[in-house]
């Protein structure tokens, strides 16, 4: 059974709840919920079984390589004597971390393996991480792996993106909307910049990669607003996301003034917990979960609810996910990444009939931004109103004036040397307003350019002091689309310091959400992860 | 004359049945027959050499006694003497199946290090390919090789179908070979020139095969001395090798010397610097130059990463 489903994958489900369907599983941080959803008005969104991977990855690299769109095979750009840059995607991507060999070690060493061919010496690679904490050495060494890292470490050719060194940005240029585009000098300033990605999301890739993650704050604050959150519906769907429309008009003066650029991006399945072991039932249908699973489940559940909250962290970030790679192409930006797109969106997409009052969902232990870290309230609120939220195509799954209930503990609890903005983020600026035009307005100058959080970030491994408000941005949309937002099991004061309602169970939370959008509302529950991405009609 | 004469003790010995002695009487059918003179005697099949029979020790209590000795007290003496840095494992991610690693040879450690080194799930279903006139030349010898090695004996002195058969159909019931194309340790330091027996079981058999460098285990116990000495030591894994369509044995075995000779610069080096040699077939060679004695010597130790000998404070107080 286990091959067939590897051979045909089923592909993503909405499921009518009746009084037959049994309990559902809801994430909840570093542990799970099982809720009843109300029969005969409620829904269950169910993602795709993952695509099989390529049967030799190798090789397909290899081909992207040789037979990339719209530019000359990689070894033909490739010369002795030049200036060879690859900058890759950081810590954030995939989620969780992929098992070994990452994907990006494979591209990497494969790319390097024809530049020693043609004799190039001077290589740099740079983790395209704009305002993202930096990578630390084992990070790198997981990413690329052990070869390249102690062939460039060492030697300082393998480093961090640093957006605020004052040497280390050139202005390429501003576009005909007036968006300043800088990026590392060091990119900038090569005969050939290599980008290696790694499409989890339809938000990532494209522009976005060398526009966001080789730029600076004062680069990124035109399409990290709050306006330009509100005006995409949604981010994840590239064609209406004004983020992206401005990162593609970024691309544009690159383009024209940056270096030129050899893009490579790839795509993975949704195989984030695995066919089988320990996690595999997180990604079965619970109608179908084994005796074996329930066991599993139940083992897990009480095990990690006996367990203190770092503990279960422990073991959670210890977790890589077994992803597949389904795609890889390489060549000029633009058609590349609509090929990517078309990829990742053959995983994802699940159609869905209309919308809903009240939608549902399980938020997990990670999110981009706390990988090896912890998942602090301000993360929670960006993971369920910023990302999950977003996660359609057409219009929101959830109706204007509408409810979302998130599942998360919701702890207090902050990473101090990863997340010092966010503390007083949370204290300071949170105490006072949640709503991010003000907080933007009053509050986002201050942080972008404190010199101590510039510090943090320059030479701890702190995101920037601007981070925590991009990540409230990124709800603006939602927060501006719904009429309540509950958190259900979380921290009460944490939960009411961002504006939300608390509630202990799910019933409460539906009942809650009744004085909102009336009695008997209509539900949809996110069954996420692995990744979905409703296709609204 | 003593007491026991005086006693008659002698005398009485003398007259007591001797078992040595009727041992030693017995005549045919108690003893085998004599050959006839002028007649040729059978070939008695033998029980040593390449014609050891190694099969018992693929069998599961084998299996599990070796795995045992592997992951117990093997690992624990190559981590005590070698403090081994593995690399490369990731090279072997998308593989499954029979393998053939060949890798250089430098010492009697070599085999441990790599039992202990080798990924699963290829670590508990590999046979060694060890010397048939070394290890197998009396049973005691080849049964201890065959159950904690899991060796299985290699003609290396003459040319037979036996070793090769043999080591075929382990490979096509899915067992994994290692093997030393060298076909011996390395006298100086230096490696031999590679002989084609991987190459020309992974064309029979169509299975890859995975270079391997060994690194250090020659200052811990090479050839000539008896005691070993703790340093540290490197295994780097290659990147898979194939036949191509219509390629030969002994070119195949070339390009596994080359690769473990880039192996081998990776090890001493980095990889890129090692690849952008390999590519300008700069890497050097695995069997050092063609000179005298302390010529290559002198050349092996610029490639040492660290010294041969431990350094020692001065003065010793």
């Amino acid at each position: 059974m286990a091959a067939e489903r590897r051979n045909a994958p089923r592909p993503g489900l909405v499921l009518d709840v009746d009084r037959s369907t049994p309990p559902i599983l809801f994430h909840h941080g570093e542990g799970f919920r099982l809720e009843r959803l109300p029969p005969g008005r409620s829904r269950i969104i169910y993602p795709a079984e993952p695509l099989a991977g390529l049967p030799d990855p190798e090789a397909a690299i290899r081909h992207a390589l040789l037979n990339p769109l719209d530019s000359d095979p990689l070894p033909s750009r490739l010369r002795p004597g030049m200036k060879l840059t690859i900058a890759f995607d950081d810590i954030s991507l995939p989620l969780p971390p992929m098992r070994r060999p990452d994907i990006r070690q494979r591209i990497i060493e494969q790319v390097l393996d024809m530049a020693a061919a043609a004799g190039v010496d001077d290589v740099h690679l740079i983790a395209a991480l704009a305002l993202h904490r930096r990578m630390t050495d084992d990070e790198l060494r997981h990413a690329l792996g052990e070869r390249v890292f102690d062939a460039f470490a060492p030697q300082g050719a393998l480093y961090n993106h640093d957006a605020e060194d004052p040497d280390g940005m050139v202005e390429l240029g501003r576009t005909n909307h007036d968006e300043l585009v800088t990026m590392n000098r060091r990119a900038a300033e090569s005969d050939l910049l290599v980008y290696v990605n790694i499409n989890l999301v339809s938000m990532d890739g494209g522009w976005k990669s060398t526009a966001t993650g080789l730029a600076d704050y004062w680069a990124l604050r035109h399409h990290h607003n709050v306006g330009t959150m509100q005006r995409s519906r949604s981010f994840m769907d590239r064609h209406r996301s004004e983020l992206h429309h401005s990162n593609w008009r970024q691309g544009e003066v690159i383009k024209a003034n940056g270096p030129p650029i050899f893009q490579i991006e790839t795509t993975v399945n949704n195989n984030t917990f695995g066919l089988d072991g320990p996690l595999a039932v997180l990604q079965k249908r619970e109608w179908e979960w084994s005796a074996r699973d329930r066991a599993s489940f139940m083992a897990m559940h009480a095990g990690l609810r006996a367990m203190p909250a770092s503990a279960c962290r422990g073991v959670f970030n210890r977790w890589l996910a077994p992803y597949e790679m389904t795609s890889v192409q390489a060549g000029a930006v633009e058609p590349v990444h609509e090929s990517t797109t078309a990829n990742v969106l053959a995983q994802h997409l699940v159609p869905v009939q209309g919308q809903t009052d009240v939608l549902t969902m399980g938020l997990p232990y990670i999110c981009p931004y706390n990988v090896n870290s912890v998942m602090n309230p301000i993360l929670v609120m960006c993971l369920g109103l910023g990302y999950f939220f977003n996660l359609y195509r057409g219009r929101p799954l959830v109706r204007e004036g509408g409810v979302v209930i998130m599942s998360h503990p919701t702890r207090r609890e902050f990473h101090p040397v990863h997340h010092p903005s966010y503390i007083d983020f949370f204290e300071q600026v949170l105490a006072e307003t949640t709503d991010p035009a003000e907080v933007e307005a009053k509050y986002e100058a201050q942080f972008a350019t404190d010199e101590w959080y510039v510090h943090l970030y320059r030479t701890s491994y702190a995101y920037h002091g601007v981070h925590p408000f991009y990540m409230w941005y990124w709800g603006a949309h939602a927060l501006q689309w719904l009429g309540r937002v509950i958190i259900v099991g979380g921290d009460e004061r944490a939960v009411r310091r961002m504006g939300f309602q608390p509630a202990s169970t799910l019933s409460d939370a539906l009942e809650m959400a009744s004085d909102v959008v009336g009695p008997a509302p209509t539900i949809t529950h996110l069954h996420n992860p692995p990744i979905l991405m409703a296709d609204v009609e | 004359m003593g007491i026991a004469h005086d006693l008659g003790l002698v005398r009485m010995r003398r007259r007591l049945p001797s078992p040595a002695r009727a041992f030693r009487a017995r005549s045919f059918p108690l003893r085998a027959p004599n050959v006839p003179g002028g007649v040729a005697p059978a070939a008695v099949p033998g029980r040593t050499g390449a014609d050891f029979d190694t099969a018992w020790a693929r069998r599961w209590p084998a299996r599990m006694g070796r795995a045992a000795v592997v992951e117990g007290p093997m690992r624990a003496m190559v981590q005590v003497l070698a403090s081994p840095r593995r690399r490369g494992t990731d090279r072997l991610a998308d593989l499954d199946g029979a393998l053939i690693f060949a890798a250089n040879h430098h010492s009697h450690l070599d085999t441990p290090l790599l039992l202990t080194s080798i990924p699963e799930p290829w670590r508990h279903k590999v046979v060694v390919g060890a010397a048939a006139d070394y290890f197998f030349g009396t049973r005691l010898a080849g049964a201890t090789a065959a159950l904690v090695m899991g060796a299985v004996p290699i003609e290396r002195a003459r040319v037979g179908r036996r070793s090769a058969d043999l080591a075929a159909e382990l490979i096509d019931d899915g067992w994994s070979l290692l093997i030393y194309p060298e076909g011996g340790r390395s006298p100086d330091g230096w490696g031999q020139p590679f002989r084609g027996g991987a190459a020309y079981l992974a064309v029979r058999c169509d299975v890859p095969v995975v270079p391997v460098h060994v690194g250090g285990t020659g200052s811990i116990l090479r050839k000539g001395r008896t005691m070993p000495r703790p340093a540290a030591a490197t295994v780097t894994f290659g990147p898979p090798l194939r036949p191509e369509a219509g390629e030969r044995a002994p070119r195949f075995a070339a390009r596994i010397e080359a690769a473990v000779t880039a192996l081998a610069d990776e090890a001493a080096t980095d990889w890129y610097s090692a690849r952008k040699r390999a590519h300008a077939n700069a890497s050097g060679t695995l069997t050092g130059p063609d000179a005298g004695i302390w010529r290559r010597q002198w050349a092996l130790d610029g490639r040492r990463r660290t010294p041969a000998t431990r350094s020692r404070r001065w003065p010793n107080l």
